[in-house]
């Protein structure tokens, strides 16, 4: 049998494209960052973002852009695209990451039960008064989630992707009344709407603290998941056929997942359950560079910031003065995508 | 220089799946792992590749296949599953570049030219060139059971452990994969594969070890083990050898199952 065009596999079609397409995608993060900080009720221009940029970075002495619209810039708007940027590229990993390990098309940090997890530490820690802590909280909520997950699965006989969505239905809904009933009891006038809207995830009054924290946990955790691309490949045809390909196993399943547990953890504590964006966007990715992970990982984290920034961008501005929770936006894009993984992959379910 | 096993025991949450297993796989040969199902031979390969808590002996080549780490076993024995899909989006070349990955470095970016000619060359040996750039879930199962061939040879392995590899295959597959595993036997590769059929088992293997509830019940050349009274203490059937005077040796036939309830009933 000849091998038709139409069959061959993307990754091996696109094989040259991947030298261009990083560098692509890394310009057109750049781009978006600096029109994102544009957008807005102030008319601000591409030319003053970047003098704000580089006079705060000190290659600048004398802005010629006035106090108040540097503040706009500084202040407000880049630490909140910034923050947009490392939720989406920390979310878009940890669901590539999970997909891998689990050999499950429809895991995601939000469908597992692990946002709902953090979110439930995160407001936990928060309402006992150590607001300072809340990541702690949410990242402990989220490894918790996560550990009762994998022994669902396990009590069930292994975990088939529909075994893991039922046990992370299972999880969230606990999770939520947990949450739920903690606010009820404590929470008070404007804190409960505050908390509520932060619970559908949301990006609004992100601080330079908040983009830290978000970058210091990518720092951690993404070159860790970046380099384990070839021992994820390994996983394709099962736990056992890694192993024979000579992967230690349950040492880089708890690495990863730990890693996975963590920045779930911290983006839930900055941004909310923020849902989807680990199920969208490594399945589009997917469909453009294949599945080998060296090509897929830093593919779909690029992708998911600017993903990630343009939702949050739209957020923002689309109901002006008004201003939606990013995880509705997020939601009516991520739930199709889910329906369409389910008919693509409904022989495994 | 063969596969040496001694004092094989696997047991799982408290129940015994193999009790001391030893017998030797000569270099060169193939060798053939039969008995009924639940008999052992799955566990005993998993057992031998680490990926089921054992105690005992395995020696490969003179050195300790136990003590060794996942990778450094992992460049000297490859290991083919029954069946494995993936719903992952991958290509026919990058299935067995897979094969390379004990060989590699995390921070390597590609594979090398020694990979590539590697690659090519497992390609080229069982008959998928052409299908290099095909997508892995196309394939039918005869196909893609070549392709996990395919990417166990690039593993360069000198020991060769296949787990029922014609199971899912008709009649001619079946043949050209025996035939391959000859093949590598000749060029000094030690080949251990269990197998259901025992005529296939007569035909292509050089040695025979037999499994029955987790003990060693025979080893040996074929033409020894194969015989009416092992296959009815071992399978639980009544059968006949016939002579095949084209090929030179006996075939099997199978008269009937003896009910395992019954009394030992010698005719």
């Amino acid at each position: 049998m000849k091998a038709g065009p139409g069959l061959a596999s993307p990754g091996a079609r696109n094989a040259g494209v991947h030298r261009l397409s990083l560098p692509a995608l890394f310009l057109l993060l750049l781009l978006s960052t600096i029109a994102a900080v544009t957008f807005g009720p102030a008319d601000i221009t591409p030319q003053e973002v970047w003098s704000v940029i580089l006079h705060h970075c000190g290659f600048l002495p004398d802005s010629p852009v006035s106090r108040l619209r540097d503040a706009i810039v500084w202040e407000l708007r880049l630490p909140r695209v910034l923050t947009a940027l490392g939720i989406g590229a920390g979310l878009a990993l940890a669901g590539t990451v999970m997909q891998a390990l689990t050999r499950n098309p429809l895991a995601d940090p939000y469908l597992l039960g692990l946002s709902s997890g953090a979110a439930f530490g995160a407001v936990l820690f928060l309402l006992a008064g150590f607001a300072l802590l809340m990541p702690l909280g949410a990242f402990l909520g989220s490894l918790g989630a996560l550990a009762f997950a994998l022994l669902i699965a396990q009590l069930l006989g292994g975990a088939t992707p529909s075994r893991a969505i039922l046990a992370g239905i299972c999880i969230s809904a606990l999770a939520s009344a947990a949450t739920s009933y903690l606010i009820f009891w404590s929470a008070t006038g404007d804190s409960y709407r505050e908390i509520l809207s932060w619970l559908m995830g949301s990006l609004s009054g992100s601080l330079w603290a908040d983009a830290g924290l978000v970058g210091a946990a990518l720092l951690l955790c993404a070159p860790i998941i970046l380099v384990s691309g070839r021992a994820l490949d390994a996983f394709a045809f099962g736990d056992n056929a890694a192993a024979s390909l000579g992967i230690d196993v349950p040492r880089l399943r708890w690495i990863l997942l730990g890693a996975t547990a963590l920045l779930t953890g911290i983006m839930v504590a900055i941004g909310g359950a923020i849902g989807f964006v680990g199920l969208v966007i490594p399945h589009a990715v997917r469909l453009a560079t294949g599945s080998r992970h060296r090509v897929l990982l830093p593919h779909a984290m690029l992708a998911g910031a600017i993903f990630m920034l343009w939702t949050d961008t739209a957020a923002r501005t689309l109901f002006d003065p008004r201003e939606l929770p990013v995880g509705i936006i997020t939601a009516l894009i991520g739930a199709p995508v889910f329906l369409f993984v389910l008919l693509r992959y409904r022989r495994m379910t | 220089m063969s596969l040496e096993i001694a004092n094989l025991s696997v047991g799982k949450a408290g129940k015994t799946i193999l009790s001391d297993i030893g017998f030797t796989a000569p270099r060169g040969q193939v060798t053939g792992l039969i008995g009924p199902n639940g008999a052992g031979k799955s566990t005993l390969l998993a057992a031998l590749l680490g990926l089921a808590p054992s105690s005992g002996h395995v020696r490969f080549e003179g050195q300790d296949l136990m003590a060794m780490t996942r990778r450094d076993r992992a460049r000297l024995a490859a290991f083919v599953e029954q069946s494995a899909n993936t719903e992952e989006r991958l290509s026919v070349r990058d299935v067995v570049a897979l094969g390379r990955t004990p060989f590699q470095s995390a921070l390597a970016s590609a594979n090398g030219a020694e990979d590539q000619a590697v690659i090519a060359a497992a390609l080229a040996e069982t008959g998928m060139t052409a299908f290099a750039a095909r997508r892995f879930d196309t394939l039918s199962g005869g196909e893609q059971q070549r392709v996990h061939i395919a990417r166990a040879l690039a593993q360069t392995p000198h020991l060769l452990l296949l787990d029922e590899p014609t199971s899912h295959l008709d009649i001619s597959a079946q043949l050209q994969l025996l035939a391959l595993l000859r093949r590598k036997a000749m060029a000094g590769t030690t080949v251990l594969l269990a197998l259901h059929d025992l005529n296939l088992a007569a035909r292509f293997c050089d040695h025979l070890v037999v499994l029955k509830a987790g003990t060693l019940a025979a080893e040996g050349a074929p033409a020894r083990v194969l015989d009416p009274a092992l296959l009815h203490h071992v399978y639980g059937v009544r059968a006949r050898l016939l002579h095949d005077a084209f090929a030179g040796h006996s075939v099997i036939v199978y008269d009937e199952a003896i009910p395992e309830t019954l009394p030992h009933n010698p005719d």
